[in-house]
């Protein structure tokens, strides 16, 4: 996988755009995936997961080609959902949580035509609770715990991408799961 | 019961499969005996499977494509080359006639002197040729960079490149007058020519081949 992609990416390096193509599709899952875990919405997921690749895109001679472009390219997706968590602004979507409200979102305020199943509905609950609370975790803690249990890679692999050692990427990832522990321990 | 503070530290390295065998015994054999131990390993380790239940989200179709129209312009030499790669059949006929029409260029250019096929009742005067009256000329003429006036007859046909023909009513040629003055018409004539003399290899062949 990474030689087909380090193919691609020299022929990108040369200017040539449509490689490009294969490395948005081998990589676009698991980037959104990143980019949805850490902010909780898929329209904002969106958003940065194609940022992430326009600016790997724009920047790939700055890239190593002898490291791994998936961490290189993981290390732009969550900078950027970082940066978006902070400077978040009061944007409205549809999946936002409506303020006041346990775990309302604005879907909920549509008449949907659509009836779910019972079984559909509390599975659809608890998947709203747990991404709700990883959403809650302060950034650092939710980085760590996104790519350690939504993208399984390895705490060196971690370290790497986020440039951090590794006794503090352990760290976070302790206290992120103490810290999940105590508000998923009673669903 | 308090207990021991580096339990949940052995929890966590247990979790991120870093604890040593050592610390993994201590770990049994406390959970073993501590009731409130157990229950925050068994929360932990339901926390981490909860995290991991979470559905896969799927990208959206069109992802990809929307990516791909964000980027910035390619330059064009690229595509040229990309576009060099797809055709290739096409990439070597044209290469192929850029370079015959450059050697028949530079043959064209090249035959600026003036030539006139031998045959002995030609008279050739300065870059005039002559037919002279009452002559039968046998065989093809051709004049390069000249001019040719007909007053007797030519038996064969007559070619004029880059010059002039008269032909005096007297004048007769059996053959065909070809005057060839443009490039393109020079081009033209020599892929005819060329023709011309396969198609007379094969005439030629069959016979042979027919012994």
């Amino acid at each position: 996988m990474e030689a087909i992609v380090k193919k691609r990416i020299k022929q990108v390096l040369k200017g040539d755009q449509d490689a490009y193509a294969e490395v948005v599709e081998i990589y676009g899952e698991k980037v959104f995936q990143i980019c949805y875990r850490m902010l909780g919405n898929r329209h904002e997921a969106e958003d940065i997961a194609q940022e992430a690749f326009l600016r790997a895109y724009v920047n790939i001679h700055s890239f190593n080609i002898n490291l791994k472009f998936s961490s290189w390219l993981y290390r732009i997706a969550t900078n950027l959902c970082i940066d978006r968590i902070r400077k978040k602004k009061p944007d409205y979507y549809l999946d936002a949580e409506v303020a006041g409200t346990d775990g309302l979102t604005m879907y909920s305020q549509i008449a949907s035509d659509t009836s779910l199943p019972e079984d559909d509905v509390e599975s659809l609950e608890l998947q709203e609770t747990i991404q709700r609370e990883i959403s809650k975790l302060p950034e650092k803690y939710r980085t760590v715990i996104v790519l350690k249990y939504i993208e399984e890679l390895s705490l060196n692999e971690i370290s790497k991408i986020l440039d951090l050692p590794l006794g503090t990427v352990k760290t976070r990832i302790h206290r992120g799961r103490e810290a999940l522990r105590n508000q998923l321990r009673h669903v | 019961m308090k207990c021991p503070a580096e339990m949940i530290i052995y929890m966590h390295e247990y979790l991120d499969e870093e604890i040593s065998a050592e610390n993994e015994q201590e770990l049994r054999v406390h959970l073993q005996s501590c009731k409130e131990c157990q229950t925050h390993f068994h929360e932990l380790r339901k926390t981490i499977a909860l995290v991991q239940s979470t559905s896969h989200i799927n990208v959206p179709s069109d992802f990809t494509a929307k990516v791909m129209a964000k980027l910035p312009k390619e330059k064009r030499k690229v595509g040229f080359q990309r576009w060099v790669r797809h055709h290739p059949l096409f990439t070597a006929a044209s290469l192929f006639i850029v370079l015959m029409a450059g050697s028949l260029f530079s043959s064209w250019e090249q035959d600026h002197e003036f030539s006139v096929s031998k045959q002995p009742n030609l008279i050739v005067q300065n870059d005039t040729v002559i037919v002279p009256k009452g002559e039968v000329v046998k065989g093809d003429v051709t004049v390069k960079n000249g001019k040719i006036q007909i007053e007797g007859q030519v038996e064969g046909n007559v070619t004029v490149i880059n010059g002039e023909k008269y032909l005096a009513s007297a004048g007769q040629v059996t053959g065909e007058i070809k005057e060839v003055n443009a490039i393109f018409d020079w081009l033209w004539y020599h892929i005819k020519k060329t023709a011309t003399e396969v198609v007379t290899i094969f005439d030629q062949e069959e016979p042979e081949a027919a012994k």
